[in-house]
């Protein structure tokens, strides 16, 4: 009969192997307790004693490779023997994510994707029965097998894991695409319907990764203002056809750039980044803009050395850089050294949101949708830029208005220089021209 | 209430019964004057006199046959073994005639007859005196077979098993005559029904099927793992035969992982019995693979103190395989 090995736990916290040496190749005979192979764990080198006496038949991991714990690494037995040609467990470490992540993401619908974890029957009826995405649940079993207790516990927790499907009434709980328009929102996949598992792609893996990251390294607070965007609108009207002529589309994000560069000039501490041994002001006002890659994720090209360029430069690198983005065409060095971040919102609807840093920067700008909105117009000697001369008496006006909201890390930036670089920024907008 | 012997519990439903009706008798070895060799019988042949307390000859065939025919006659014999390893000669008159008649008679005649043997080991008796053969007999229908495992459900089965119209086999765990003890009610008439096994102990995160002296150990274990935890429910089978399907289906519903505990030899033991049901018939309930600890398959238990420690499961063997089960 042929003789399992297993690469072993060595201790609590360790899931997973790295074989550094087999002291024995295929064919070779062993005893048992005999050393077999060398390993190594994030914590200890050791080597592992054979489980038994026999011949070595199989090695299926060959050296730096690296498998969780119980995998079967080789197989012993008697010479001749039928053993398998493969085991089930699939080395951990792939090679480096080379392949574009549109063709790293098949659709299967299987119960697990990240691991091939034993689903008990119990567990698997509750997942039907209760529509769990099993690949949501953490197991607390033997080598991370999902007890019945855990996927109880995790029904328990979240009641409601299935997604959006009875919709509650009221303008409230009414999907953002009815009542925006369908303006560039994806429809709903049908195959993120409950009880389906979505592979995680190396794109969504690593945004969970850095906004995980970012929420844990920044205590995030959010500031929010208004702007009256009369003058940018009129000054975009007039300039579209000539922007058109040069071949560039003359978006508002160029607007907002624009606008966020003069902020940052002026305080420079918002364009910085909290390091051990201070906080790195940076000479360089390079902007990254969030792109939508739809359900695929999104991705931030930096437009280098923004202060640099004028408002016709800043919209061409806008409209380059965002439709190769979505055409996966950005190079490696287009989406680093950013130093500040603007993400448009407002592009789906959204009015305000609170989005996260971009590490390692101080803040982040969300841009809200621009909405025509009745405003207070005040007269008097203190009124703000947007009294119109000669109005001697606060007015109503329809203006097109936008949010703008600025979240940063508390760190390096407090909540008056984050709201004088956003005064800025408003200044900047509102005074265009 | 009293606290008394698990020994005490049979001694009283045998006494309760010759009294209430004269057809219930006693035969066996030493059941007389010596008053039988764990002292179960003491007092009876002194209170109830020798025709109905009878001391037989040292031969099994013949108290299990004298018995089937008494029965047949109208009487209500108690047949003592004084071991369980020696029921074998009688193998021949439990299987294919006691368990039979009824059937064979198409209802016309049936053996309300009761055999009862002191079984298992730990006790240092040897190869002879340590034997649990509940297997042997859970196999054949038209038997009963009950093991108690408390005073209560001793005395009170023992007393429904003597009214049973039909031959009823309860084996008693030796070890635990004097070792177990707990509260018999004072009732009038206790009678525990065949047929149901009890939850002694209520638990979620698995369940333990036990009977007789494992029972006890299993209960000891479950209290150690509660320290640590494990919340573990404990049935008591009390009745191997007929089975009681519905509690154990309840149980591991409720629990999902089932651990069966017996002290006979593991292969084509009682637990397989329990394993097979649960396989059967709950499971989409199983949140781990049925398992069962049993005695090893060995031809005899050991004399020698240390192999018979080996030899036999243990409190601490139980608390072992409930927490690899809680852990998987």
């Amino acid at each position: 009969m042929s003789i399992e090995v297993r690469m072993p736990q060595l201790g609590e916290s360790i899931v997973e192997g790295t074989i550094t040496k087999w002291l024995k190749e295929e064919g070779e005979t062993v005893e048992e307790f005999e050393p077999l192979l060398e390993i190594n764990t994030d914590k200890v080198d050791t080597e592992i004693p054979s489980p038994g006496s026999g011949t070595v038949l199989k090695i299926y991991f060959g050296e730096d490779q690296t498998v969780q714990a119980g995998t079967i690494v080789a197989m012993l037995g008697e010479p001749g023997e039928s053993v398998p040609d493969s085991t089930a467990i699939a080395p951990v470490k792939k090679a480096p994510p080379t392949e574009k992540p549109a063709e790293a993401a098949p659709s299967p619908v299987k119960i697990t994707s990240a691991s091939d974890r034993f689903i008990s029957p119990v567990v698997a009826r509750i997942a039907v029965e209760r529509e769990i995405d099993l690949s949501q649940v953490s197991g607390t079993g033997r080598e991370g097998r999902i007890t019945k207790k855990d996927v109880l516990a995790f029904i328990e927790a979240e009641p409601h894991t299935a997604p959006w499907e009875e919709p509650g009434s009221g303008e409230l709980f009414r999907p953002s695409e009815e009542v925006y328009g369908s303006k560039g929102l994806p429809p709903r996949s049908s195959s993120a319907r409950a009880g389906s598992v979505l592979p995680i792609t190396i794109i969504r893996k690593s945004i969970a990764e850095h906004m995980l990251r970012s929420r844990k390294t920044s205590p995030h607070v959010t500031t929010i203002m208004e702007a009256d965007l009369s003058r940018v609108v009129a000054h975009r009207s007039e300039q579209k056809a000539s922007f058109k002529r040069d071949g560039v589309k003359l978006t508002y994000l160029a607007y907002f750039v624009r606008a966020a560069v003069a902020g940052l000039k002026e305080w420079p501490i918002a364009n910085s980044s909290w390091a051990d041994d201070g906080i790195h002001l940076h000479s360089k006002v390079n902007i990254g803009f969030a792109v939508s890659m739809k359900e695929e994720g999104l991705i931030v090209p930096v437009i280098k050395d923004a202060d640099q360029a004028s408002l016709l430069g800043l919209a061409r690198s806008i409209e380059d850089l965002a439709s190769r983005a979505r055409d996966h065409q950005l190079n490696p060095d287009e989406v680093q050294e950013g130093t500040f971040t603007i993400t448009n919102h407002g592009g789906s609807g959204s009015l305000f949101a609170t989005p996260i840093i971009n590490q390692p920067q101080a803040a982040i700008l969300g841009i809200g949708k621009v909405q025509k909105r009745v405003v207070v117009l005040e007269a008097g000697p203190d009124a703000g830029n947007r009294t119109d001369a000669g109005h001697h008496s606060d007015a109503i006006a329809i203006r097109p208005m936008v949010y703008l909201t600025l979240t940063f890390d508390h760190r390096i930036l407090d909540g008056a220089i984050a709201d004088y670089f956003l005064n800025t920024v408003v200044s900047r907008l509102e005074n265009w021209g | 209430m009293a606290e008394v012997t698990l020994i005490e519990g049979i001694r009283q439903a045998m006494d309760e019964e010759l009294a209430r009706d004269e057809r219930v008798f006693i035969v066996g070895e030493d059941v007389g004057p010596r008053g039988g060799v764990f002292r179960a019988t003491e007092g009876l042949y002194e209170k109830y006199g020798g025709s109905r307390v009878v001391d037989s000859p040292l031969a099994e065939l013949s108290i299990v046959g004298m018995g089937i025919g008494a029965a047949l006659y109208g009487l209500r014999p108690i047949c003592e073994i004084q071991f369980a390893d020696f029921i074998h000669p009688a193998f021949n008159q439990i299987v294919n005639e006691a368990a039979k008649m009824c059937y064979r008679s198409n209802g016309a005649w049936t053996v309300p007859m009761v055999i009862r043997a002191p079984y298992g080991g730990g006790i240092g008796g040897g190869l002879y005196h340590s034997q649990s053969v509940e297997a042997f007999f859970t196999h054949v229908p038209g038997l009963k077979v009950v093991v108690p495992s408390n005073p209560r459900d001793a005395k009170g089965l023992l007393k429904s098993a003597v009214r049973d119209p039909n031959p009823v086999i309860y084996f008693e765990p030796k070890k635990g005559y004097r070792l177990i003890k707990g509260e018999l009610p004072e009732e009038d008439d206790l009678l525990v029904p065949i047929g149901q096994a009890s939850i002694s102990r209520q638990g979620k995160d698995l369940s333990v099927f036990a009977y007789g002296m494992m029972h006890y150990y299993t209960l000891q274990a479950a209290e150690i793992v509660a320290e640590e935890g494990i919340d573990v429910e404990v049935v008591d089978l009390r009745t191997l035969l007929p089975i009681d399907e519905q509690t154990i289906l309840k149980s591991v519903e409720k629990t999902g992982k089932a651990l069966i505990v017996y002290e006979g030899n593991l292969t084509g033991g009682y637990g397989a019995e329990i394993s097979a049901i649960l396989a059967e018939k709950a499971f989409v309930s199983l949140d781990a693979p049925i398992r069962r600890l049993a005695g090893p398959d060995v031809p005899a238990a050991p004399f020698s103190h240390p192999l018979q420690d080996w030899f036999m499961l243990d409190v601490s063997k139980i608390a072992a395989g409930i927490r690899s089960m809680a852990e998987y």
